[in-house]
């Protein structure tokens, strides 16, 4: 047998993760330097479907522009709609009706439990159980059953329009999700018995990857990370847009910082999900879904607008400036998931390499929303 | 020492109920479709590919008004028209879309005031070349017709 090679402190090689699916979907670059199992120092080269969404923003009318954002995050796509729907009306100053706002944070929310169900069982996946990816799959399906009846379309969905939606909600959607919400809760009692309590995943995850609150805030990290290390922000609470302010929803916040915090984080935020939609449905007004009175050509007057929306993925910004033509000045999008990947650089150093890739996969990213 | 023990007891029972979830939902029956032997019908609303609608005399109802070749964000239609002598309205001649740049949004079926233009159904459409994908929607509407 022969003896494993001593590698001295300071000798150290380069190890190359990507430039394709490390512990995600899409295409992502890591350059890892090592010695032996150990960290010394990793970059994450990003760049790689790179579509130009800024610039195209910047080229084509307010109304062709709808469909883009839906290619940004292709898990959690109606968040990103919502941004820039919302960004645009403000600008423009259209009223949308409250049935239409109503069926908005609906499929908003359906949408995040469609996209966290994603991310449990790719996460749970990458640190070597395959049956919970399955099992979420399944529920996930439902969701999409749901969505594709009423949108059209299971994964690039082109709902929202400037002063409402596409179409409307029937009653066989609301029966739908009617039922799918008791299902989804047992089947979080289900994820809870197999994954959360189990031996094995716990002891992998507590105190792995500590993040502190610093860290996150010089990062500007949102969403389940900045929530798993005690920042308490939710854009749906701190800065409330559409109809979030009539919902009752608690922010899950937990304080440990570790990859099982963030997970946690998560799992929680489905459940109030769950809250946001029966609440949404009870209270679901009747009336139109598109505004009387729209402008035929959508023409902002001159100004600079901003609307932050909480996505799947954490607090996603959009820009605006219009010179008061039919195409935006400029369009600026600010991903959360970017300001989310850029931590691991600094905070994967000294750990080996099997925790950084939980650590990765605890951030939830979706590369092509990174590029954009 | 006693937690040493602890904690693997309560390890071994963790997996335990895990697997007991496992067992159950083997038993459990399967939910996929088995897809070239059952394939699934589309909803009604489903987004495919553009297609002419016609009128009650078999002709296109479009009028080659352009409505949905300026709605169009990635420019894949490409349309033109004659004006018969005597005759009020343009006549369709050539209807071109260009599914490789499509993106479904359904820009042009929503700038369409002449009721002309609707999603298909179609979703088997993987082809190795390129021009398999450049419809001529017109052909399609007469093929239909035969």
């Amino acid at each position: 047998m022969s003896s494993p090679i001593q590698l001295q402190p300071d000798e150290t090689f380069v190890l190359n993760v990507g430039p394709q699916h490390p512990a995600t979907h899409g295409v992502l670059r890591v350059k890892m330097e090592m010695n032996g199992e150990y960290i010394v120092d990793a970059e994450t080269v990003i760049g790689y479907i790179h579509r130009m969404h800024e610039k195209m923003g910047e080229n084509k009318t307010y109304p062709q522009y709808l469909m883009n954002l839906s290619r940004m995050d292709y898990l959690g796509a109606l968040g990103y709609s919502h941004g820039h729907v919302l960004v645009v009306e403000k600008a423009a100053g259209i009223e949308v009706p409250e049935r239409a706002e109503y069926i908005r944070a609906i499929m908003v929310e359906l949408n995040r439990v469609a996209s966290h169900l994603f991310w449990f069982g790719a996460f749970v996946m990458d640190l070597g159980g395959f049956s919970p990816l399955m099992y979420a799959l399944q529920d996930r399906e439902y969701i999409l059953d749901m969505l594709e009846a009423v949108t059209g379309s299971r994964l690039t969905y082109c709902y929202f329009r400037f002063g409402g939606l596409y179409n409307d909600i029937d009653d066989d959607f609301i029966d739908a999700a009617r039922r799918f919400i008791p299902r989804m809760r047992k089947s979080l009692i289900k994820y809870d018995k197999l994954v959360t309590g189990n031996i094995i995943f716990r002891k992998r995850l507590e105190g792995n990857a500590l993040l502190s609150k610093e860290t996150c805030r010089k990062y500007g990290a949102s969403s389940a990370v900045a929530r798993g290390s005690g920042i308490n922000f939710d854009v749906r609470k701190n800065e409330p847009y559409s109809v979030y302010p009539d919902f009752d929803f608690d922010v899950p916040v937990y304080h440990e910082g570790d990859s099982l915090a963030r997970y946690m984080v998560r799992m929680e935020e489905m459940e109030q999900s769950l809250r946001i939609i029966e609440q949404g449905l009870d209270k679901l007004p009747d009336g139109p879904i598109m505004p009387k009175k729209k402008p035929k050509l959508i023409k902002p007057p001159a100004g600079d607008y901003y609307q932050a929306v909480e996505t799947a993925r954490g607090s996603f910004g959009v820009r605006l400036v219009s010179d008061g033509t039919k195409t935006p000045y400029r369009l600026k999008l600010r991903s959360p998931t970017y300001s989310n990947m850029h931590l691991f650089d600094e905070s994967c150093r000294g750990m080996m390499i099997m925790d950084a890739l939980a650590f990765m996969g605890s951030l939830d990213l979706v590369i092509p929303e990174i590029d954009r | 020492m006693v937690t040493y023990f602890k904690d693997i007891y309560s390890g071994l029972v963790s997996l335990f109920i895990g697997m007991e979830v496992t067992f159950k939902e083997f038993f459990k029956p399967t939910v996929t479709v088995q897809y070239p032997y059952e394939t699934l019908t589309m909803t009604e609303r489903y987004r495919g590919h553009v297609e002419l609608i016609e009128n009650d005399e078999g002709k296109p109802n479009c009028i080659v008004c352009g409505l949905c070749q300026r709605a169009c964000p990635s420019a894949c239609i490409t349309l033109a028209g004659v004006k018969p002598e005597g005759e009020k309205k343009k006549v369709l001649t050539k209807y071109i879309l260009d599914f490789t740049r499509c993106s479904l949004c359904g820009s042009c079926v929503e700038s369409c005031n002449f009721n002309a233009l609707e999603f298909s159904k179609e979703y088997n459409l993987a082809s190795t070349r390129r021009e398999d994908f450049i419809f001529d929607l017109l052909q399609r509407l007469e093929d239909r017709n035969k």
